[in-house]
């Protein structure tokens, strides 16, 4: 029994390996991996057309993968579609729906699809939930962009999913609906157990709310780590710029500064104490490599904006 | 697969546009049998204009089953065009609204998406037919009163008792929904090749009016391909109304001149109708959803 409580707990829900996709010439997603466990809350970070949506189309077999492998509850996507997206719940970049159906309506017409009965107080629950309970039987045309996020988020709760993956909830948000929704998510994942996937082009947005961040830029993921330990006040992310990056990424590696390497796609990054930077520069220089500069970013905001502008 | 059906049938009559075409049949049909209610006399006078020195009718030539008649003439060549109004948005539609992929992400496949859209559309079609029967049958019959159906064919007349008429405009009613489910499924698959709403609405309607044409012109090269247009069969429900003689010229009750028409139209409309749908359905599970 603690066995198999001790699997569930450390069970990936979202397993990507080495997925690709093409669109003709372009690459919007490249070679990427990353798992995300039971209970987490994810934060999948990326600028606008980084590939964040169409590796969210992927996960809801929207969008055929050009490579690689998707599992989720530790099944395949394509092989399992229907007993996958029944224990999923998701809302993929605006929230468009039908303007001339009313609130309760949407999620009367999304209850429907799925296999459990829901009942009517299920919904009127959801639709408190999300702070939509006095527009109810309002006609989706009557709302603003923010009341329209809230439905499709009350769209992909009601069937009380264990996997809820959200694209830019807080899309068209005033900054009360903002704090509403990171509430909501964050009584989602503490005090309902579920696991949330959640993207957003702002770090600031999901350093506050996830575990884990993965950033990717270009299709390609460029960091990936505890989001604690990429936003340790303690360790500074430093970027090293040498003569001959290649030697010194090689030099890095060998050494035990691979540790605390962040990034090598767009240049070298790496997340260490302060009291090694010294060591780091002395260790490449008694290498042969020369340093040019070493240098310090402030925050995992800084390392953000520096590798999605170096494209 | 009943729910996703329920589903699309509830968007389909929540939708304002859904009426358009349930109106505009009604106003075409009132507008016809008031005319012909006003003036149906003069318009009598010229139907029988040729055949008046040779043959004297008695009865009511205007009555009910000859508007109807008149109307279904007039109204299913028009028709088709109103079908194609919410047949080809059923999926560009819910593209353009962005709506497609919430649908696409529930547990049903995308098979059973695109087959309840179909089902709900034809639903749809078969109730804007059931609307045109009762407006121009029954309304006529009691606007007009019945009496024997007096047909002027191209090179002959048809005279049909009346009550050898009704079941016959059953028959029509029956293949014309054959002929308007064809319409619906091309319109199914031009929208399930598009992302924008009006796209796919030009083009079924486009694509009727360029196999009409086909199937009207007497061109040695367009006859070979004629009989596998689905145009060339829609217009056939008159065929019912073509009745077999015996050998004293009399017509024979309850029959049908070349049932073998009938037939063969009906295979070759329902051959297009699982091609169009097939179609549709891979053509929509290789998709990206990208909208």
């Amino acid at each position: 029994m603690f066995g198999v409580f001790c699997y569930y707990v450390s069970m990936a829900v979202i397993k990507v390996e080495n997925i690709s996709k093409n669109f003709g010439t372009l690459k919007a997603v490249d070679n990427l991996s990353f798992e995300v466990e039971a209970g987490q809350v994810f934060g999948f970070l990326g600028q606008n057309g980084s590939g964040k949506s169409t590796t969210i189309r992927m996960l809801l077999s929207l969008i055929h993968p050009s490579s690689g492998s998707i599992e989720l509850f530790g099944k395949s996507i394509q092989k399992n579609r229907a007993s996958i997206l029944e224990k999923v719940g998701a809302i993929i970049e605006r929230p468009d729906l039908y303007p001339y159906l009313s609130a309760t309506e949407h999620l009367q017409l999304f209850a429907k699809v799925r296999k459990q009965k829901i009942e009517a107080s299920r919904i009127t629950d959801t639709l408190t939930q999300v702070g939509l309970a006095h527009r109810a039987q309002d006609k989706v045309q009557t709302f603003s962009l923010g009341m329209k996020q809230r439905l499709g988020i009350a769209i992909a709760l009601v069937h009380n999913p264990s996997l809820i993956i959200l694209d830019e909830p807080t899309n068209g948000l005033d900054p009360q609906g903002i704090a509403d929704i990171r509430a909501l998510i964050q009584h989602l994942a503490k005090e309902e157990g579920k696991t949330v996937f959640v993207s957003s082009h702002l770090l600031s947005e999901i350093e506050q709310l996830a575990n884990q961040i993965l950033i990717i830029h270009q299709g390609k993921k460029m960091v990936e780590g505890v989001t604690k330990e990429l936003l340790d006040p303690e360790k500074r992310i430093v970027q090293i710029k040498t003569m001959d990056d290649a030697k010194a990424l090689a030099t890095i590696v060998a050494s035990n500064f691979n540790q605390y390497l962040l990034s090598r796609k767009e240049g070298i990054f790496l997340k260490l104490p302060t009291s090694a930077i010294p060591m780091l520069n002395e260790s490449l220089v008694q290498s042969g490599i020369a340093v040019l500069g070493i240098e310090t970013k402030n925050s995992l905001e800084d390392y953000f904006l520096q590798i999605t502008s170096n494209a | 697969m009943w729910s996703l059906i329920q589903i699309e049938l509830y968007k389909i009559f929540r939708r304002p546009r859904t009426y358009i075409a349930f109106g505009a049949i009604a106003a075409l049909i009132v507008v016809i049998q008031f005319g012909l209610k006003i003036d149906g006399d003069t318009y009598a006078g010229f139907l029988m204009k040729d055949i008046n020195d040779t043959l004297t009718v008695d009865g009511k030539v205007l009555n009910g089953y000859l508007i109807c008649y008149i109307l279904l003439q007039l109204l299913l060549v028009h028709v088709p065009l109103l079908v194609a109004l919410i047949a080809a948005d059923m999926i560009s539609g819910e593209a353009n609204l962005g709506t497609l992929r919430l649908l696409f992400s529930t547990p049903y496949s995308r098979t059973h998406w695109v087959l309840a859209k179909f089902i709900a559309a034809s639903m749809y079609t078969i109730l804007l037919l059931i609307w045109l029967a009762f407006l121009a049958l029954f309304v006529s019959m009691w606007i007009f009163g019945t009496d024997d159906l007096f047909l002027m064919k191209s090179n002959y007349v048809v005279l049909i008792e009346q009550s050898d008429v009704l079941w016959r405009y059953v028959g029509a009613f029956v293949f014309a929904s054959f002929s308007l489910l064809t319409v619906t499924s091309l319109g199914f698959l031009m929208s399930s090749l598009s992302s924008n709403s009006i796209g796919p609405i030009v083009g079924t309607m486009s694509a009727i009016v360029f196999f009409t044409i086909l199937s009207t012109l007497n061109i040695p090269l367009f006859n070979l391909v004629k009989p596998y247009l689905f145009t060339t069969h829609m217009n056939n429900w008159k065929e019912f109304f073509d009745i077999k003689v015996n050998l004293d010229n009399e017509a024979i009750r309850g029959s049908i001149l070349n049932i073998p028409k009938i037939k063969t139209s009906i295979i070759v409309l329902t051959l297009h109708i699982i091609l169009f749908v097939t179609a549709s359905v891979i053509i929509i599970k290789k998709k990206d959803i990208l909208s």
